[in-house]
Formats: C-alpha cells, sequence, structure tokens
C-alpha cells in the first residue's frame, strides 16, 4: 500500500519553486498509518506465555510447599489431587504442584536460554556467510550440511548419556549449540536477498564499513523471521528437553522439569495418573502458546502486509 | 576548459563467467571537468552503470577491472587504493545517486538517521550535530517541514521526496563528484522535471561536477554541456550537447535521436533501432553496432573503428568519418535482413 499520493504532491509543487522552500506550505494532513494487525491469537498467546514466565519467576512465593521436601512418606504417598494437595502427591509424597511450579522455571529457561543461543549462533553464522557471499559462503555451507546429517537426538543422547549428571548449563549450551543449524540457513537466505536491494549498494557508495552495513543496514532487515522462528523454537526445545528427561537424561534429580516428573509419573499411569497427567498437560499447554505466538507474530510481521516497500 | 577533475584511462571491466568473459566495459576513456555535468547515454546492456560502479569500485566479483585501467581523480589513481582509503572517498569525495528512490533507503531507519549516518561516518561529529546537519540538508533539498520529515521512515514519503532524500544523503559531505545513475527514470514526468531542476541548483550552489547517466536523451539535452554515447561498452560518440543534436556523427546517436519522441512532431509510431545490443560475452567482429547500422559495408563488418576526430571536440567511433559518401545510401540493417530471410 502506497501512501495517497495526493496528500504530499502539492507539497512538493510548492517547494519545487526554490532549492529552499520560501513558503512554509500547509502541511497536508498526515496519512493514516497502515496498523500492523494483531490477531487475537497473538494476543491471548501473548498473555498465556507472560503468565507461564510469571508463575515460573514467582515459584517460591506461590509453591505451597518446598519442593523436594517428603512431606509424609507413610501418609502422604501417592495421594490423589485433593485440596491440600490439588495436583497430588508422588511416590516421595513431595507435593505435585510445587514441584511443577519449580519445573516450570527449569523447562521454561533451558528452551528460552538454549533458543537464545542457538538465534544468535545462527544468525551470526548465516550473516557472515550470507554476507561474505562466494568461497566463504560455500565452505561455510558445506560445513552446516555436514552438521544436518547428524541427528540431533542421537547425538544429545550420546552426549548427555556419557556426560551424566550435566549441569543445567552444560544442557542448555548442548541443546543451544545443537539447533541453530537451521536457523543460520534462514538467515543466509535472507541476507541474500537483501544484499540485493539497491539501498545495500548505496550504503557501500557512502562509504560505510563493512560491520555497520551488516550491523545497521543487513541484520534489522533480517530480524523479523528469525523472531518468528525462534519463537517456534522455544515449543520445539521445551519438547525436547521433555523428551530428553523422558530418557532420563535431561534434568537431574531431585530437581524437577517437566519433562522428568512425566517420566516419573509415567511408569505407573494406570495407578498414579496425575503425576503424568499434570505435567503432560503443561507441557501441551506451552508448547502451543509459543506455537500459535510465533504463527500469529509471522502473520503480523509478513512483509506483504506492511506499508511501503516492504509491501512488495 | 576547466581544471579535470576525474580522468578515466583505458578502463576495462569485465565479469567472468564458468566459460565466458562479459567485457561490460571495454577501453572506455573520458574526463570529468570540475563543475562541469557531462551525459552518458545508451541503451540498457551497453555499459553504463557498469562505468559508474567502476568508478566508486563498487564492482563486486565475479565483476573486475582490469590492470591498465586508470581511474584519476583528485590527484590519485582509485585503482590502486586499498579498501580504507576507497571508503574515504565514497560519500564524501564522490557521491551516488541511484535509479530506484523506493529501495535506495532503508525501510526501518528514519531519513533523517540515515543523512546523519553519512556524516557521521565521514566526520568526527556528535549525533547532535550529525542530525541538525540532516535537517538542514532536508531543508535545501526543498522538502518541507524538515524537522517533521526528518523523523519519517521512507515508506512514509512519495517517491519524489524519496529521491530528494537520496539526493541528500549524497551532497551532505558535499562532494566533488556526483554520479548520478538514472536519477529520474522510476519518477513520472513531472517529478522528473523537479528533480533535474533540483541538480541544476545544488550544483550552481555547491559547484561540484555531475557524471548524468540516462538512456533519455530528453533529459540530457536540457541538463549537461557534454555528451557521451556508449555503445557495447565503448563509447562511440562525444559532443556538446549544442553539437550532438544538430550533427550527431555516429549512425547509433542519429537512431537514438530518431527515437526520440520531439514536441509538435506527429507520428503514428516512434521510430527505432532494429535489434538489440548483443550481449557482452560476444560483441560482433569490427564496429560493434555494424548488424542493427543501416550504412554498415563489408569494411564494418571486419575493421574495429577507432575514435575518429570530427571536429573541435567532437569524436565519433563510425568509418563514415573516413568515407562519408556512403552515408548517402541507407540500406536495411543485417539484422532486419536475417530475420526477413528467416
Amino acid at each position: 500500500m502506497q501512501p495517497p499520493i495526493p496528500a504530499s504532491a502539492p507539497a512538493e509543487r510548492l517547494a519545487s519553486s526554490g532549492v529552499a522552500p520560501a513558503l512554509t506550505p500547509v502541511r497536508a494532513p498526515e496519512p493514516p498509518r497502515p496498523r500492523r494487525r494483531l490477531t487475537g491469537a497473538l494476543w491471548w498467546s501473548l498473555a498465556l506465555i507472560a503468565l507461564l514466565c510469571t508463575i515460573a519467576l514467582l515459584a517460591p512465593l506461590l509453591a505451597p510447599y518446598a519442593p523436594n521436601t517428603q512431606l509424609d512418606i507413610i501418609a502422604l504417598k501417592n495421594q490423589p489431587p485433593s485440596l491440600a494437595h490439588p495436583f497430588g502427591t508422588d511416590q516421595y509424597s513431595r507435593d505435585l504442584l510445587s514441584r511443577m511450579l519449580f519445573g516450570a522455571r527449569i523447562s521454561l529457561s533451558v528452551a528460552l536460554l538454549a533458543v537464545l543461543l542457538s538465534a544468535t549462533v545462527g544468525t551470526a553464522y548465516g550473516l557472515i556467510a550470507g554476507y561474505f557471499g562466494g568461497r566463504v559462503d560455500a565452505v561455510m555451507m558445506r560445513l552446516l550440511d555436514a552438521c544436518l546429517a547428524i541427528p540431533r537426538v542421537l547425538l544429545l543422547v550420546a552426549v548427555l548419556a556419557l556426560w551424566s549428571p550435566v549441569p543445567l548449563g552444560a544442557l542448555i549450551a548442548i541443546i543451544g549449540l545443537t539447533g541453530w543449524f537451521e536457523v543460520s540457513r534462514l538467515v543466509r537466505a535472507e541476507v541474500l536477498s537483501v544484499m540485493q536491494r539497491e539501498y545495500l549498494l548505496a550504503a557501500r557508495a557512502l562509504g560505510t564499513p563493512g560491520f555497520r552495513i551488516i550491523w545497521r543496514h543487513v541484520l534489522p532487515n533480517v530480524l523479523n523471521p528469525i523472531i518468528v522462528a525462534a519463537t517456534l523454537g522455544v515449543g520445539n526445545v521445551i519438547m525436547l528437553e521433555a523428551g530428553l528427561s523422558y530418557l532420563g537424561i535431561g534434568a537431574r534429580a531431585p530437581a524437577a522439569s517437566w519433562g522428568s516428573i512425566f517420566f516419573d509419573g509415567s511408569d505407573a499411569f494406570q495407578a498414579t495418573w496425575w503425576i503424568a497427567l499434570f505435567p503432560g498437560l503443561a507441557i501441551i499447554v506451552t508448547v502451543l502458546a509459543f506455537n500459535v505466538f510465533g504463527s500469529a507474530l509471522r502473520d503480523a510481521l509478513d512483509p506483504h502486509q506492511l506499508a511501503g516497500d516492504r509491501a512488495r | 576548459m576547466s581544471d579535470t577533475l576525474l580522468q578515466i584511462e583505458n578502463l576495462h571491466t569485465f565479469f567472468y563467467g564458468e566459460s565466458t568473459v562479459a567485457r561490460a566495459v571495454d577501453g572506455v576513456s573520458f574526463f570529468v571537468g570540475a563543475g562541469e555535468t557531462i551525459g552518458l547515454v545508451g541503451e540498457s546492456g551497453c555499459g553504463k552503470s557498469v562505468t559508474a560502479l567502476s568508478v566508486l569500485r563498487l564492482v563486486r566479483p565475479p565483476g573486475r577491472i582490469e590492470p591498465g585501467s586508470r581511474i584519476l581523480f583528485e590527484g590519485r589513481d582509485l585503482v590502486t587504493l586499498d579498501e580504507r582509503q576507497l571508503r574515504a572517498v565514497r560519500g564524501a569525495r564522490i557521491a551516488m545517486i541511484f535509479q530506484e528512490p523506493m529501495t535506495a533507503l532503508n525501510p526501518v531507519f528514519t531519513v533523517g538517521e540515515q543523512i546523519a549516518e553519512v556524516v557521521r561516518i565521514h566526520s568526527k561529529t556528535t549525533r547532535r550535530d550529525a542530525w541538525q546537519r540532516a535537517v538542514e540538508m532536508l531543508q535545501i533539498v526543498g522538502i518541507p517541514a524538515p524537522a517533521e520529515r526528518a523523523r519519517e521512515y521512507p515508506h512514509q514519503l512519495s517517491g519524489g521526496m524519496r529521491q530528494r532524500v537520496v539526493i541528500a544523503m549524497a551532497l551532505v559531505m558535499n562532494p566533488a563528484l556526483v554520479i548520478a545513475d538514472e536519477p529520474t527514470t522510476a519518477l513520472d514526468v513531472t517529478i522528473q522535471a523537479q528533480i533535474l531542476e533540483l541538480l541544476q541548483q545544488l550544483q550552481r550552489r555547491f559547484g561540484m561536477s555531475i557524471l548524468l547517466i540516462t538512456h533519455d536523451l530528453g533529459v540530457v539535452a536540457e541538463t549537461v554541456s557534454r555528451v557521451l554515447v556508449m555503445y557495447g561498452g565503448e563509447i562511440v560518440e562525444e559532443a556538446s550537447v549544442k553539437t550532438l543534436f544538430a550533427e550527431a556523427h555516429h549512425p547509433y546517436t542519429e537512431g537514438l535521436l530518431a527515437a526520440m519522441p520531439r514536441m509538435g512532431e506527429s507520428r503514428d509510431r516512434l521510430q527505432t533501432i532494429p535489434g538489440t545490443v548483443p550481449p557482452p560475452t560476444r560483441w560482433p567482429e569490427g564496429c560493434r553496432f555494424h548488424d542493427r547500422c543501416p550504412y554498415s559495408w563489408e569494411r564494418c563488418t571486419r575493421e574495429h573503428p577507432p575514435l575518429y576526430q570530427i571536429g573541435g571536440g567532437h569524436v565519433s567511433r563510425c568509418h563514415l568519418a573516413e568515407e562519408p559518401e556512403r552515408r548517402a545510401h541507407p540500406h536495411e540493417p543485417l539484422v532486419m535482413q536475417r530475420s526477413s530471410r528467416a
């Protein structure tokens, strides 16, 4: 969509009467700025994510019990949901609600930090490959192909099985460092398309140093798809972390992530269904929220819905 | 003639393909005087833009400026400069204006920020002063309410306004030479005239030289003092604008002039030059224009014409200079004969 021409044309005609406009023309009414459509889905998913993050942050205040304390190993073992223990208790008589609140901290922080790490590494890699092009690009892309050929889960299982118990920081690093390949491909493709724009040539023609071109002209113009991919990536990593915990190689006891609680409860699902059900639901809701948010964000940031020259 | 500002000698810019070499610019020499406006004219694909990009060394691989080419500017050969030295020239001493004001501005920054950035790249200036300079520059290029406009994004401005912003970016460091690559092609006709007028006013004010690249002889007639006509990666004719319009020598120039619509002349159809510019990987033997030329004869197919002196400051790359009587007998160009046989 173009800003309507008639609004600015008279002003321009006035201006052309002299190099410096002698008259200050009456300001034409501002053409209405097209709004980005913020759909309902975007709002509720964002609200849900905000809620989850708040819960995770405030877990110590919200949790009725300490997450790893065995309350009463005889009387409170495997209690179904009740008023005192809304999510029930597990086989060690620990309060499941409290464990899940603290588990949210681990699940969410692992997911967010790992995605941040992989988005950063992937963006840097893709920017360098796309910007320098030629042989640099060819070598970097072949290297990437090689990395993509390694099955991620198998690699994670192998590393984590050997390095056990794994510290949380290392878990984040390993998940993050194996997740940037797709991001860097995406970034490179976007960079290649931005490189064809005339403002990049113009920037070079104006003497802009290479680093500044990347930072000010390339990166801001490839940011949208990165944000979308990262958001969708959070859901994936939560699933991945849950899967690893399920295999017994994620977060280590007694600390719990949703995945490891689910793993604990899955052994005896028929007898103590609540232990697996609640973390399972939490994972589903969280992943759903991030995925919906990612899709809605993609729609909202879609260049075809923006004004001006990005509308083409 | 005033002092020479830019002197290009024997410029060759080739693009290397898998098995072919595109000789986009193939031995171009010319100069631009201080404060002078010259026009570089030709069809698409004749090497105009590559010449312009070569001057600023902006040709990217697989393109390369061949050894032996010299681009003398302010006492230095730009071909020998390293990237650091080049950056000090680009935007500060030589600036470029591009064809597409739609895409020549970065969509994510305000126009004021983009002009101020040029100032900050080339001088030690505070953010505030650079911004002030940007607003001043917007005023100079005739943008009303510059202080407010500076805070707007490119998509909020019309095409003509954007081109003014691009011009402001090019001129903010007061360069000695401005290369304008088809600055009006993407604009509608009334805006075109305004932009050309603006360039001339700015030239009177700042005294820079302008190298105006265009395929539009109408633009040339109104703006420049001297014209270079390019064809097939070479300069085929050079003359003052008056001479060119009154007594063009090269048949290609003749064709371009004939293809121009004129006021007060009613023709059903515009005249065209038959055929198209040959690909730069396979320039024809002899004269590169011979197969589209209505006068060509056997000599043209085998002997590459040099630049013949026609008059004072008027040169032409055409054998007609030596055998003027042949002009009396035009024929159907070879491309037409070939296509009618086929």
